[in-house]
């Protein structure tokens, strides 16, 4: 009867840590900030059609990098938890941070039970209203919740993008300051991205009960100052 | 309460109504699975608070929706204020008539169906989606129905695919009848109806169509005591609301308020013919003593 080797905790978590965050490097990353009217959220996605940015509830919204099909099962699922949640209670009781626990207990789960981590990282935000803070709670893959303040950077090249952005996030931007800070700041000194390599939400507290909104390829070109129409036919390559 | 994780075997798709049942958070039905109790024309033997008229009319830009205030218990009115026309999604609207408690209770789960589809799935559902999901909650309603608690809705919308607006009208089984003009349901609803049919034209302007619908709610809450007509003391006033390629759009109160009042200016008369000939007389007043 053979053995089992002996492998330290401590290597096991540091294996699947590895594993995970190798994964979530392979793809690209994304800023959130706190703007002016709310929450602005900046992906870097060529597909138009499978969002890393996506709606949750009112005032809620979620975004993910990573593997495509594990943060978008997260998504659902917390889509599926506020709409009971509001159905059970009331529309007002459904909030961000419950949901970030709930996210953070269930990545912390498959992080030392399963046989692989998932290699997501994903954020939940919510605009406050009458006068409540926004909120930013990052959830990395071991089920840790960071409520970060002012913006965050989820992905592989966090921490140079985060450096970036450091310099040229304030207090009370508008929006299109914003959009230009993050846009600026995800794509580097040595490369300029267009609307047609972006997704861009804002959750805006002006926007009625439902403050998610996509914001067009028009709306990115204007605010990026490309001119119309010349999004991706500058780039030749 | 859980966080709902599903393995993909098992997954309940984008519908809420499954997610509850999965989840057991649906809530018991109305009827409470007892027997089924053959009362005389399917009446509840319960005092039961009832919505009454609510009408819909297609016009040149979509369609117009309109319901009036009043919710009756008996004989009594039981409320005086009552919403009967809500969103439904940013493009639809739907209005109720009938048992009060069920009927609110259906349009919030309809509505919270099409908005969870729509998040879940990244689009809304086509109109005609939408119209066979309430045709649906209408079917699994059957039961309740029969024992009294009888829900009608109407559903509108404009169909973004087809560049206009639609109406739908229901039955107690779920079944689904398009209305190419207007649809009425509601105690009031055959006077209404009436009033609707002789008005309409084809193409009808937002004002027409608005106008038509004044009329025919003042002319059901004159007939149907279960209507409510305009409350010029309270300052209540039917809710109307438009749904054209710009979506629903609450009318504001003060312009069905002024558009009541020019058809109460317009309909009455001075003094009542019959004020005079028939005043009642009681004997002598206190002056007549003197």
């Amino acid at each position: 009867m053979a053995m089992p080797f002996y492998v330290a905790p401590e290597q096991v978590m540091k294996d699947r840590a590895d594993y995970a965050r190798k994964g979530i490097a392979r793809g690209r990353s994304l800023a959130a900030l706190i703007y002016a009217d709310g929450v602005l959220i900046c992906a870097e996605n060529t597909s138009s059609t499978l969002r890393k940015v996506s709606e949750i509830y009112d005032r809620i919204a979620f975004a993910g990098v990573g593997k495509y099909n594990e943060f978008d099962q997260l998504r659902i699922a917390g889509v599926r938890a506020a709409d009971l949640k509001g159905y059970t209670f009331s529309r007002e009781d459904v909030d961000a941070r419950s949901l970030a626990n709930q996210y953070a207990q269930i990545l912390g789960q498959v992080f030392t039970h399963e046989m692989k981590p998932m290699e997501v990282e994903i954020l939940v935000a919510e605009v406050g209203v009458d006068g409540a803070p926004d909120q930013l709670f990052h959830i990395l893959y071991d089920g840790t919740v960071v409520d970060e303040a002012d913006f965050t950077v989820l992905g592989g090249e966090a921490e140079t993008i985060a450096e970036r952005l450091q310099g040229a996030w304030q207090a009370g931007m508008a929006r299109d300051d914003a959009l230009r800070a993050a846009v600026s700041a995800l794509a580097g000194p040595d490369r300029t991205l267009t609307s047609a390599e972006l997704e861009v939400a804002v959750l805006d507290r002006g926007n009625g009960r439902r403050a998610f909104r996509r914001l067009t390829d028009a709306e990115i070109d204007a605010a990026l100052g490309a001119p119309a129409g010349a999004g991706g036919a500058s780039g030749d390559g | 309460m859980a966080f709902p994780f599903f393995t993909p075997g098992d997954d309940p798709g984008p519908s809420f109504a499954e997610l509850l049942r999965r989840t057991g958070a649906a809530p018991p039905d109305p009827a409470g699975g007892s027997r089924p109790t053959t009362h005389a024309h399917g009446t509840s033997p319960l005092p039961l608070t009832h919505g009454t008229t609510v009408v819909a009319v297609r016009y040149a830009d979509g369609v117009v929706m309109a319901g009036d205030r009043r919710a009756t218990s008996g004989h009594l009115i039981a409320h005086r204020t009552m919403e009967k026309v809500f969103p439904a999604d940013a493009h639809s609207g739907v209005a109720i008539a009938g048992a009060a408690g069920p009927a609110v209770e259906m349009v919030r789960l309809f509505q919270l169906q099409l908005e969870h589809y729509e998040k879940v799935e990244g689009t809304a559902l086509s109109l005609e989606g939408k119209a066979n999901q309430l045709s649906q909650m209408m079917r699994s309603h059957l039961p309740a129905a029969l024992q009294g608690f009888v829900v009608i809705p109407l559903f509108a919308g404009y169909d973004l695919r087809r560049g206009q607006g639609r109406l739908f009208q229901y039955d107690v089984t779920g079944g689904r009848y398009e209305e190419q003009n207007f649809a009425t349901t509601g105690s009031g609803s055959l006077h209404a109806g009436t009033v609707i049919k002789l008005g309409w034209r084809a193409d009808l302007s937002r004002d027409d169509a608005i106008d038509l619908l004044i009329k025919a709610l003042f002319q059901a809450a004159d007939e149907d005591s279960a209507t409510g007509g305009p409350d010029l003391v309270r300052g209540i006033y039917p809710t109307m609301a438009t749904i054209t390629e710009r979506g629903f759009e609450h009318l504001e109160e003060s312009e069905v308020a002024a558009r009541f009042r020019a058809l109460v200016d317009d309909l009455s008369t001075p003094e009542s013919p019959t004020a005079h000939g028939a005043t009642p007389t009681m004997g002598l007043g206190p002056h007549g003593e003197g």
